[in-house]
């Protein structure tokens, strides 16, 4: 090996391969050689000895020391990998946020490293869900064994899998042979499934988590608009009746298999489930699964945005708009109190088990909303995205790009389409589109709730979804336009930047969201943003006085003093143009900032959104 | 032989470096990762080593010079936790012990323990070099 000349600093890939796979030996399983370890550290040492170490376990070992671009690496091939390695202090990221954006977006197991072992940051591993975490020095025997962590996540997968389509009889090429176990392991291995032979062909495609068809079928990309045929269809159909056999009907796409939309199926639901974080869907839904949670549309086992963190995640949102929204939203629906929980994407069980708990909290608020269909549960999923949709659609009429203002500065990763599209295509029928993120509702009068709704829709997608019925029944004028646009993020147009830019914050708002944001878990870092810095100049003087007309005074009050707060550690952030054309409310309430607020009161207090007289999905504060 | 010879005293040097605390069990595992298709690699890392923390050590420096108002300690630990990180994983035990104090001065924010504690690490820093240069040395010798 060459260590001197052949590295740039800033951004090693080096590939090396020492795989002893003979292609045409249909005998031997090279299993476990042949892994492919992505290793990010910022310590060139380490990575020189890491990558040399794997060597000698015959992995097949790309080195990084510059997180982003890993993660660039990741987005742009997710299946290019089987697991990945990081450490957790690196400078410009930090390694739980990759570790959550890695698990959220592209479900690989991560294992931490560090030379850090106290307690805390171990701890921290483990609620991010890193399925390891060694202590610097590494030794070599430390690493042989990580195999086994792939192995252990694609059972996890393929148990959901099986247990999602256990209805489906057809389904008989997803039965495991268990002598077989192996082979599912040769599914990443992508030389693996060329060279290997018949025998394994089937169960590699079996084992896929997209692809379970018997015949060796090139995987199904689920494109944006893939997706939202297939989210419009399990719309129609009522995300509780949705059945893959029915949705590929109603998608009518040539070439696509029931096993395709099964899986997307299974994986949507995971998704739902965790964007709801209601548990009265969660009780609908097959609550016994609780398994990964699906990457794809963002693993987030609480009800924070899972569309937004993957969102954010992809670095398309502004972290920190999308956390702060997220955050609102999420945190009303689901008072977390530890953070963690909602910012973990983690594919653990025990988290998504207080994910539920959670959930169930919430449920009971749900219930008291009036006026909304309480029958969100087995649309929960569906109609939450959907009613942030519809909300955000309502106000949009004006702004019909809003839909992706803030997304516009988003690039477009497949998951994050994917996510977009599953709230913009989530229209649940009977969902009062007015539905919109409580949280944003709390603090706004209706008027405002529309506006900011439609923002904030914008940006954090699921996770007003999520939020959103319970505002849709208090709130405002908004009529039930059920329309979403199913691409109504995908014109990410400036129209709607504009038109926040004659009000002139939003753009603020969103630049400075974009700014210094890792764009991965936004929620993440940006609690910490907020909590810490307290950079928002929540411009309170324009909130009390225009909330007073709107009729919410006790939410204006509320977020006065809560804002009131935050008001000493401006930092030069007006609270962003919520984009509110026709509303009393003409201050721009920073979606971050109002998210902040939120947080602030969130975390200050147990009871999610006591402040703003708003618990969850208790309405009937919100004077109407 | 000369080659034995050196092999002797190769493996003497290499095993003072051991008993006199200067080395741990990870540079076993570097020397480990040493076969005919990387011969050189422990000296390879090493080296890598000496030029990298050379710049941590300039930085350390610097902010341990900082005469602001307001000592920034986190900082100074950060790259102290970069520093420890490179050392412990080449087996540079005294280097790795001596930035455990530093740490923990910083920790107590005593700046002046710091300081001093640091002259020590460079000290180590300087004094595993020259050894392991002369091992090295031998090794190549030995061949």
């Amino acid at each position: 090996m060459n260590l001197g000349g052949s590295r740039a600093v800033n951004s090693l890939t080096i590939q090396s391969s020492s795989t002893t796979r003979r292609p045409g030996d249909g005998v031997v399983d090279p299993f476990p050689a042949g892994l492919r370890v992505l290793v990010v550290d910022d310590d060139l040492i380490c990575l020189t000895i890491l990558e040399r170490m794997l060597q000698k376990c015959l992995y097949e070992v790309t080195i990084h020391n510059r997180a982003e671009a890993a993660l660039e690496l990741l987005r742009r091939d997710k299946t290019g990998f089987d697991i990945v390695l990081s450490d957790v202090h690196m400078p410009d990221m930090d390694g739980f946020k990759l570790l959550e954006c890695v698990g959220l977006e592209m479900d690989l197991p991560v294992i931490m490293m560090s030379a850090d072992d106290s307690k805390d940051v171990v701890m921290k591993g483990v609620t991010h869900g890193a399925c390891d975490y060694l202590i610097k020095p590494i030794r070599i025997e430390a690493l042989k064994n990580i195999w086994q962590h792939v192995v252990r996540k694609k059972k996890q997968d393929r148990k959901e899998m099986e247990f999602e389509q256990s209805g489906s009889v057809e389904d008989g090429e997803q039965q495991q042979n268990p002598l077989e176990d192996a082979d599912y392991l040769s599914s990443p291995y992508e030389e693996n499934r060329k060279n290997s032979n018949k025998r394994k062909d089937e169960k590699d495609e079996a084992e896929e988590m997209d692809d379970t068809s018997t015949l060796k079928k090139p995987r199904v990309v689920w494109s944006v608009e893939l997706h939202q045929q297939f989210v419009t269809a399990v719309n129609q159909l009522g995300i509780d009746k949705a059945v893959p056999k029915k949705i590929l009907e109603l998608m009518n796409v040539p070439g696509l298999t029931r096993e395709n939309v099964a899986s997307h199926l299974q994986k949507y639901r995971l998704y739902l489930r965790r964007v709801s974080g209601v548990s009265q869907h969660q009780n609908g839904l097959n609550n016994s699964f609780m398994g990964p949670p699906d990457v794809t549309f963002g693993s987030i086992s609480s009800l924070n945005g899972l569309g937004l963190q993957a969102l954010a995640a992809s670095g398309q949102i502004p972290p920190q708009s999308l956390s702060t929204i997220q955050a609102a939203a999420l945190g009303r629906v689901a008072p977390l109190i530890d953070q963690r929980n909602i910012f973990s994407y983690e594919n653990q069980k025990f988290r998504f088990g207080e994910g539920h708990q959670q959930l169930n909290d919430n449920s009971n608020q749900l219930k008291l909303l009036h006026g909304i269909p309480t029958n969100m549960e087995p649309k929960q999923l569906g109609t939450l995205h959907q009613s942030a949709e519809t909300f955000g659609n309502m106000q949009v009429q004006s702004q019909s790009s809003q839909s992706g203002s803030l997304m516009t500065q988003l690039a477009q990763p497949l998951s994050r389409n994917k996510i977009l599209n599953e709230i913009d295509g989530s229209h649940v029928s009977g969902l009062p589109s007015s539905f919109g993120q409580p949280i944003l509702s709390q603090p706004m009068p209706s008027g405002i709730l529309t506006q900011s709704r439609s923002e904030i829709d914008n940006v954090c997608g699921a996770v007003f979804s999520s939020v959103s019925h319970p505002s849709a029944a208090v709130e405002l004028s908004m009529n039930p336009s059920v329309q979403m646009p199913g691409n109504r993020f995908a014109p990410i147009s400036n129209p709607r930047m504009s038109a926040l830019a004659s009000k002139g914050m939003l753009q603020e708002e969103v630049k400075s969201g974009m700014k210094g944001s890792r764009a991965f878990l936004a929620n993440y870092g940006v609690f910490t943003d907020l909590n810490q810095n307290g950079s928002r100049d929540w411009g309170l003087h324009n909130v009390g006085p225009t909330f007073e007309p709107t009729q919410h005074s006790n939410m204006s009050q509320q977020l006065n003093s809560s804002l009131a707060d935050n008001i000493p550690r401006s930092k030069a952030q007006k609270l962003p143009d919520m984009g509110f054309q026709n509303t009393p409310f003409p201050e721009q309430f920073g979606q971050e900032d109002l998210m902040s607020a939120i947080l602030e009161q969130q975390e200050g207090t147990g009871p999610v959104g006591s402040e703003f007289g708003f618990d969850g999905y208790h309405l009937d504060n919100l004077p109407v | 032989m000369e080659g034995n010879h050196f092999q002797r005293q190769a493996a003497y040097t290499r095993k003072t470096l051991f008993d006199q605390g200067y080395l741990d069990e990870q540079f076993i595992q570097l020397e480990d990762l040493q076969d005919d298709a990387n011969p050189n690699f422990v000296e390879e890392v090493v080296k890598l080593f000496y030029t990298d923390s050379a710049r941590l050590i300039r930085n350390i420096d610097l902010a341990l010079a900082d005469n602001s108002s307001h000592f920034d300690f986190e900082k100074l630990d950060d790259i102290m936790h970069q520093f420890k990180g490179s050392s412990s994983s080449i087996g540079a035990k005294k280097i790795k012990k001596e930035c455990t104090q530093f740490q923990e001065y910083c920790n107590a924010g005593n700046l002046e323990g710091c300081t001093r504690t640091f002259q020590q690490v460079k000290q180590e820093h300087a004094t595993l070099k020259r050894k392991l240069e002369s091992y090295f040395q031998l090794t190549r010798q030995a061949r």
